[in-house]
């Protein structure tokens, strides 16, 4: 098991378990945000559980940012490993006759969303740290009422960061319509429930990010 | 598809040797039959060099029937060029029309350095093959006939599949990561699918992996690119086989 890290597969199968957390984390963000659409009063209790709790506080985050952060830098070792892999590169290469350019550009979307989460992080991750453990405000209150709606609402009136936000979708849903199947196809499983799961893939890979792409604009037209 | 006889430009990378750093060289040729193996019509071309007093284009071919997969040509953008299912000496001039440039570049991939020209040398894969690409027999007079073996029918199949792989490199070449998964998944999976293939299977896919990584490959991100260029159709369902046989090798121990 030692080298397993090591090796071209072992390192595919990594990548893989990490994609599978972060997608279901993924649809798990997306089903408290929309929440902030419909019933913003739950949004606000659910928000104050996940920002309380130290079970997702202690537990779930880190392990979280450990899978982020695993994520972008063994895509980042494997990226530099296969580019010294061919060092002279063709005069002629026409790559879309036989794969599809989400699948030769994950570096790249990739990269769209790592800075998506930077810019995500300095919106509302840091701010969230330093109201709860730097001036350890852990009521979760702002003038007598929960604080986590206004705040989320407040964060969509700039369109430029709307803007943002939404070309970061874009490119999380190219990321995701080669990498969900990619991810099942690198653990081995690749069977007679592989067509199916490609439809299903195309589902979550473009609605998940749609999602998202409504809530932004929707906070931001509406308020 | 042109039905006449064409000219073409073919621009072709001229390489003297293994250090030499090697670049494009441009080529007219007159009078190509559609009919013609893009082989042969590299013959026509070396011919009119010959007789011009220059240097033949140093190319690979061996059976030109399409099985010894020793072509190793990536032409305009393909490896072994615009066609499917096919290796270069099965691609005909039909596929191109008068007036067309046609790029000519040997295989690319820091495993497969470059001899001469449009040659290079694909011995990475013998290595790989050396490494667990077989079976051990007992052959000291009780050898029993294969055949006494029960096979389940699609296994049967999917192993003859995966052992139609010629190990031309057309994965390698095609692959964005000039990954050789889907050869050493090719031939994983014909030996790990067959009972006989059951007595060696940790050691194989283990070695065979190893051998690969050390080779220089790259790491397979599954774009699919391999599965469509290779001229025999060998499927990716194999690099997902040799990837269940490795992690469960690798939880063997």
């Amino acid at each position: 098991m030692s080298g397993i890290l090591n090796s071209s597969i072992g390192r595919k199968f990594a990548m893989a378990l990490s994609a599978f957390f972060l997608m279901v984390f993924l649809l798990q963000h997306f089903s408290i945000n929309i929440l902030s659409v419909f019933i913003p009063d739950t949004f606000n209790v659910v928000s104050h559980f996940m920002g309380t709790n130290p079970l997702v506080q202690y537990g779930l985050q880190p392990v979280l940012i450990f899978g982020v952060i695993f994520h972008f830098v063994m895509g980042f070792a494997l990226e530099i490993k296969n580019r010294k892999a061919r060092q002279v590169s063709y005069a002629k290469n026409n790559g879309g006759a036989n794969s599809a350019w989400m699948s030769r550009n994950m570096i790249w979307s990739g990269l769209a969303i790592l800075s998506f989460i930077v810019l995500h992080f300095i919106d509302f991750w840091i701010p969230e740290i330093n109201t709860k453990y730097i001036l350890g405000d852990m009521t979760g209150m702002h003038n007598g009422e929960f604080r986590y709606y206004h705040e989320l609402v407040e964060k969509f009136h700039d369109p430029l960061r709307v803007g943002a936000y939404v070309i970061a979708f874009v490119f999380l849903a190219l990321h995701l319509l080669h990498g969900f199947n990619s991810a099942f196809q690198s653990v081995g499983a690749n069977n007679k429930y592989t067509k199916g799961l490609k439809r299903f893939s195309k589902i979550y890979a473009i609605g998940i990010p749609l999602g998202f792409i409504f809530i932004a604009l929707f906070h931001h037209f509406n308020h | 598809m042109a039905s006449e006889n064409m000219n073409l430009t073919l621009k072709i990378w001229r390489q003297k040797g293994a250090n030499d750093k090697g670049k494009m060289v441009d080529y007219q040729i007159a009078d190509v039959s559609p009919d013609m193996s893009f082989l042969e019509m590299l013959d026509v071309l070396n011919e009119q060099l010959i007789n011009s007093g220059d240097e033949p284009v140093a190319f690979d071919h061996d059976c030109r029937e399409g099985i010894c997969g020793m072509c190793s040509l990536y032409i305009n953008g393909e490896a072994h060029g615009p066609d499917r299912g096919v290796t270069t000496c099965q691609l005909h001039m039909r596929m191109f029309k008068d007036g067309d440039t046609i790029t000519i570049e040997p295989f690319r991939a820091t495993a497969f350095p470059v001899v001469k020209d449009l040659i290079v040398d694909r011995s990475a894969f013998d290595r790989i093959q050396h490494a667990g690409g077989f079976i051990s027999v007992n052959t000291s007079g009780n050898t029993i006939d294969a055949n006494a073996i029960p096979v389940e029918k699609h296994d049967a199949d999917k192993a003859f599949e995966a052992a139609t792989c010629i190990g031309c490199g057309a994965c390698v070449a095609t692959c964005k990561n000039s990954s050789a998964m889907l050869f050493v998944g090719a031939k994983v999976s014909q030996f790990a699918l067959l009972p006989q293939g059951q007595v060696e299977a940790t050691d194989r896919v283990l070695n065979m992996v190893s051998q690969m990584d050390e080779e220089g490959f790259g790491n397979c991100t599954n774009t699919g690119a391999c599965e469509v260029e290779c001229p025999k159709g060998i499927s990716l369902e194999n690099i997902a086989r040799m990837n269940r046989e490795y992690l469960a090798a690798s939880l063997k121990g």
